[in-house]
């Protein structure tokens, strides 16, 4: 996994024992509160009730499993691409405008950013309630005649979690279209390129790896998300969060959920590695780090 | 090339001012519930009323969940600082292939969810007698915000010159008056400004602390969650009215500190 190059170690080096020293500390917490127990966990889910990959055989061999991952991988990649779409011309918007206007945008973009999800998601339930807002204003333009149910969906999980998401989009993709000079547009429009060409043409591939990082974000992120679907979505459409959960809180199965924890790690690991190279952590902070 | 919007820019603005409604409209309409007098969330508000915010600090479960939080940050805060401070020190003094192995650990919590994290450590700390504890809940958020302070100072101690801490032991300092007489100094804007980042997401943090509650100590988010499953009272508004105050105090203090941190740093390499 690479980071940019002021991780690059640099200036007078210390010993290799005052090193370790001073890692020590890291290394200690990292893993007591990580590696132990995320090993153990793992562990328990092979070794339990018995030796053997019997839990993970009863994810795959039940159908209600299999719906509840394909429903994850589902939501997930539907609020990556909804969240794409919202971030895209928010963080071209905050690129070529100047002064007051890019810091107000990037100021909206930030703020949710840091208030609770909580809050948010307790304002999506006020919205999408019965007698809220969004069902009142479906009425008024004609759209229902009565209200309808909106609270404790599927799509009320992808709308919440679009909203809570899609920032983490806007700023990899910020990043990377800053870095554009912009003499390439001026050159492209001077061959001829029309404004929609010399968007398809230049502006695009060179915004790739930031669109490719900050879709990679989201969707990892929204895979084992918990929150917003444990409490707008639908007991009878969990997600792999949600089902975790109740296999613990409620069937008190260790070795279960431990599979289900084991499967969601597993692929979230391996989606990881192989995009490592576009997947640059220090950026998707903004680049501003 | 003029400046004059074409029909293109105009749209590309109209389509944003929409997402900027869609981000923004949850937080405007939730806020002023806080002072609407019904038990349940109505909008627009009925009557005015500030009696949403006595009901939460005049609440001791509420202020207990509130000050148990707010201990946890304040020393999340404090370790993740000291800990991850010591360590980006070390890696940017060559730490060679230690380092190595510290940025892959520092990132897998971000890869890793925090759900899987959440439940290994309810397993863990059950195991231990640590379940609902301060100690627990810390070691839990500080891994969690570790990341953002490496990142933080490590951007920082990147634009410190290193010939100054030879500079100052050349003229008798040990290496440790060195870092702290030279080198601190120069990165303490963002190490602070890492610090306040490290409080803002354990204060924040619903996940880990939904699983890690114990019966009687419950963090903020923990109730809050509890509010919104159960009932949503309009106590819920109240303290997004407070914590959204206390979010932007602390972005603005970030900004500042960082503002301060590029006016006292050279003008070193650009990444």
């Amino acid at each position: 996994m690479s980071l940019s190059s002021f991780m690059q170690p640099d200036g007078r080096n210390l010993s290799k024992a005052g090193i370790t020293l001073l890692m020590a500390p890291f290394f200690m917490l990292i893993g007591i509160a990580f590696l132990y127990p995320l090993i153990s966990l793992l562990s328990i889910s092979v070794t339990e009730p018995e030796l053997g990959f019997q839990n993970y055989e009863r994810i795959l061999d039940t159908p209600v499993y299999g719906k509840v991952l394909l429903r994850t991988l589902w939501i997930a990649l539907l609020v990556s691409i909804l969240s794409l779409f919202l971030a895209f011309p928010v963080a071209m918007a905050m690129v070529s405008s100047g002064g007051a206007m890019a810091v107000f945008i990037t100021a909206c973009i930030l703020l949710p950013f840091w208030s609770s999800v909580l809050v948010r998601t307790a304002a999506w339930a006020v919205l999408l309630q019965r007698n809220g807002i969004v069902n009142d204003l479906l009425q008024a333009i004609g759209i229902i005649d009565a209200p309808v149910r909106l609270l404790y969906t599927q799509g009320a999980v992808v709308v919440a979690m679009t909203h809570v998401l899609m920032p983490f989009m806007v700023l990899p993709i910020y990043g990377a279209l800053r870095n554009i000079p912009q003499d390439y547009g001026r050159a492209a429009a001077i061959c001829g390129a029309g404004p929609l060409r010399g968007f398809i043409e230049v502006t695009l591939p060179l915004a790739m790896p930031g669109v490719l990082g900050g879709f990679i974000l989201v969707f990892l992120t929204a895979l084992g998300y918990f929150i917003t679907p444990a409490l707008l979505g639908s007991p009878q459409e969990m997600m792999i969060a949600t089902l975790i959960s109740q296999q613990l809180r409620e069937f008190l199965d260790w070795p279960f959920a431990a599979a289900l924890v084991g499967v969601l790690t597993l692929f979230v690991t391996a989606i990881t590695l192989v995009f490592s190279r576009v997947f640059r952590f220090d950026r998707m902070l903004g680049g501003q780090v | 090339m003029s400046n004059r919007p074409t029909p293109g820019r105009l749209l590309l603005m109209a389509y944003v001012y929409l997402v900027l409604i869609f981000v923004l409209a949850p937080i405007v309409v939730i806020l002023p519930m806080a002072f609407s007098e019904p038990d349940y969330l109505t909008f627009p508000p009925e009557g005015f009323t500030f009696d949403w915010f006595g009901a939460f600090f005049g609440n001791s479960r509420w202020m207990a969940a509130s000050v148990f939080s707010l201990k946890i940050a304040v020393l999340t805060s404090v370790v993740t600082v000291v800990v991850g401070t010591m360590a980006t020190y070390a890696l940017m003094r060559g730490a060679g292939r230690l380092g190595t192995l510290f940025q892959g650990l520092l990132i897998a919590p971000i890869v890793v969810p925090h759900i899987a994290l959440a439940v290994a450590l309810y397993l863990f700390f059950r195991q231990t007698g640590l379940s609902g504890t301060v100690t627990g809940y810390v070691m839990a958020h500080a891994i969690i915000a570790m990341p953002f302070v490496v990142f933080t100072v490590a951007a920082a101690l990147s634009s410190v010159d290193a010939t100054l801490e030879d500079a100052a032991m050349s003229c008798g300092a040990s290496r440790f008056d060195a870092f702290r007489l030279v080198t601190l100094p120069l990165i303490l804007p963002n190490v602070l400004s890492g610090g306040l980042f490290a409080f803002i997401l354990s204060f924040d943090e619903p996940v880990i602390s939904f699983f890690l509650a114990g019966i009687r100590d419950k963090t903020l988010p923990r109730m809050m969650f509890d509010n919104i499953e159960q009932n949503l009272t309009p106590v819920i508004p109240a303290i997004a009215v407070l914590l959204t105050g206390i979010s932007i105090f602390v972005l603005v203090s970030a900004a500042i500190l960082r503002r301060m941190a590029q006016s006292r740093s050279m003008p070193a390499k650009e990444a």
